[in-house]
């Protein structure tokens, strides 16, 4: 698939917390995660955020908590794709569980504010305000069946319509 | 004979049909024991709704305890635990435990002997990792894996390399597995051990108690770890034989079994550590941290990490007959009700309450920044907790340092960031 919009750029080691703070985890609805997505990393995300934007960070994006809330509020926020150096297993499991895409890149030479248009088939991630072209590190084939069914619920519905006992 | 394999390999091997498994491959492993909470459970149990299944797999195999924001904080929380109550009801999930039997989950279930050598369990949260200490394949997993393990009994894994560490020698007074694991963090980093599993050794261990290995293997995931494992010895045998309910293994490491890393620290040149915001690998020792003078606020001495008998009698045995400073606070949270009420006979809750300390019912609080002790703007705590991010434990401008709770305490003392010896 292809997607096209703006970047919001962080750092690295951006926590579970900072994407959703647990003060808020009383309650999972779509309305509560989407309102405080990012909010302890910066206040005005949400204000901000619109339909297609992308998540760019350093390394370790997702550490902490295994929270899926987390990433549920950046997809309920109409983010399709978060790229970064590197991410946290269980963040990274989670995210796929879900059907959100996240993509291990390069990020130095993106910025807030970049437009940026991603591949998710072939993980090219072009930056047009830069006119930059980096290269996503592939997707192992397991995963990508995964967040291609729609994620891991999705995923178990379809084994159960084929009868099969088994992954 | 196949390729020689560690103790993770083999723990994941023997939970599914394969012959044999390698890193990197990934698997449908089975699960013994497949845990929620009441912040994690309910997005599981709306997803387990959505596949559509009409039975859990075993109702013996489920464990859900309220722990997080139970006894209930607010209105939204009381429904959130209801939903666990619920579903609990509904399949006559044999490990719930309503308020009152529930303590935070990573202190109940190897004391209630439902996880147990051998076993590989998922639990949505990210200290599930904790059961490692009884040499278990444990690991933190989503809502949405554990609706999936809820309806279907096991879960795609990631058979992860190892890294091996290994302490040698008897560590110092006061030196407790907690320094051990935050000073190794220290020398890896946050993302130090990313998709791996730890597996601890060495002579230290000779020396700590199963309380020690629960906290190292707690932590192991401040590493970036999948989990963090002990080979079991005598040590856990002790700890397990009254408790256990059913047959467990021992699984052990084959000799020449392959590691990405095998790291060597002398324990008994390791010093009490803390862990400056907003990282758990910003550990320094003692004598730096208390010479910085930094005052604190709120000191926390509880968790999944350090709140086991073991760490209440370290705090007291500090605390006995002594004051916190003036204008600061200690809360002291016991992490089960079978260590409140042995805290209680022992006389420890005494202790605590006459050195001024707040001693709450068993609950995780003020470790995630949920209730009971939260920080406004600017406080600084002192934590026996496994967390330091910003905005950890309150407002986003707040920190928290974290200690083994012999430094909590002697530090709720002073009003400062204080070695125990400080104090004695």
């Amino acid at each position: 698939m292809i997607f096209s919009g703006k970047v919001f750029k962080f750092g690295d080691n951006i926590d579970t917390d900072a994407i959703i703070p647990a003060r808020y985890l009383n309650d999972s609805s779509d309305e509560n995660l989407r309102k405080h997505c990012m909010e302890d990393a910066d206040a005005s995300f949400s204000s901000k955020v619109s339909k297609g934007d992308f998540i760019a960070a350093g390394n370790n994006f997702g550490c902490g908590s295994s929270r899926e809330h987390a990433p549920r509020a950046i997809k309920v926020s109409g983010v399709p794709v978060v790229i970064a150096k590197s991410f946290a297993r269980i963040f990274y499991r989670n995210a796929f569980n879900i059907g959100l895409f996240i993509l291990e890149a390069d990020t130095d030479g993106m910025d807030n504010g970049d437009m940026l248009e991603i591949d998710t088939d072939t993980g090219e991630i072009k930056n047009k305000t830069k006119n930059t072209v980096v290269k996503a590190k592939p997707i192992p084939k397991f995963m990508s069946e995964l967040v291609n069914a729609g994620g891991l619920i999705a995923y178990a519905k379809k084994k159960i319509k084929e009868g099969r006992n088994s992954l | 004979m196949g390729r020689p394999l560690t103790i993770t390999e083999k723990i994941i091997q023997s939970h599914t049909v394969s012959e044999t498994v390698s890193p990197g491959d990934i698997v449908n492993a089975r699960v013994d024991i497949a845990l929620g909470n009441d912040i994690t459970a309910p997005i599981a149990i709306k997803e387990f709704e959505a596949i559509g299944v009409t039975e859990v797999f075993d109702r013996k195999k489920i464990a859900l305890v309220p722990d997080h924001f139970v006894p209930n904080k607010d209105i939204l929380s009381a429904k959130q635990a209801k939903m666990l109550r619920e579903f609990a009801r509904k399949f006559d999930i044999e490990n719930y435990f309503e308020c009152g039997e529930a303590g935070v989950e990573h202190a109940l279930l190897p004391e209630k002997g439902i996880v147990l050598p051998g076993d590989l369990v998922v639990g949505a949260d990210s200290h599930t990792c904790t059961y490692g200490a009884l040499g278990a394949f444990a690991t933190g997993v989503g809502s949405t894996d554990l609706a999936y393990a809820f309806a279907f009994g096991e879960l795609w894994l990631k058979v992860p390399e190892s890294i091996k560490v290994i302490f040698e020698g008897k560590p110092k007074k006061w030196v407790s597995g907690k320094d051990l694991i935050l000073y190794l963090i220290g020398k890896i980093g946050v993302e130090g051990a990313n998709y791996m599993a730890l597996e601890f050794a060495g002579s230290t261990f000779k020396h700590l108690g199963m309380s020690d290995r629960f906290t190292i293997s707690n932590m192991a995931i401040e590493a970036g770890a999948k989990s963090g494992i002990f080979e079991p010895d005598e040590i856990t045998e002790d700890y397990v034989k009254n408790r256990a309910k059913r047959d467990y293994v021992f699984y052990k490491s084959d000799e020449g079994a392959e590691y990405a890393k095998v790291l060597k620290f002398d324990a008994e040149s390791i010093n009490p550590q803390v862990a400056f915001p907003h990282l758990p690998e910003n550990s320094v020792d003692i004598d730096e941290a208390s010479a910085k003078n930094i005052k604190i606020d709120q000191s926390v001495i509880g968790s999944c990490t350090n709140g086991r008998i073991e760490d209440l009698r370290i705090a007291a045995g500090i605390l006995k007959g002594k004051k916190i400073a003036k204008y600061s606070r200690l809360i002291v949270i016991p992490a089960t009700p079978d260590i409140y009420r042995a805290a209680e006979k022992e006389g420890l809750i005494d202790i605590f309450m006459d050195a001024g300390a707040v001693v709450s019912t068993p609950t995780c609080g003020p470790c995630l920044g949920g209730y009971m002790g939260i920080l406004a703007d600017g406080e600084r705590a002192i934590s026996s907790t496994n967390r330091n991010f910003k905005g950890r434990m309150g407002d986003v401008t707040s920190e928290v340092y974290l200690a083994n709770p012999a430094v909590c305490a002697a530090s709720a003392i002073l009003g400062k960031i204080a070695g125990p010896d400080e104090v004695s």
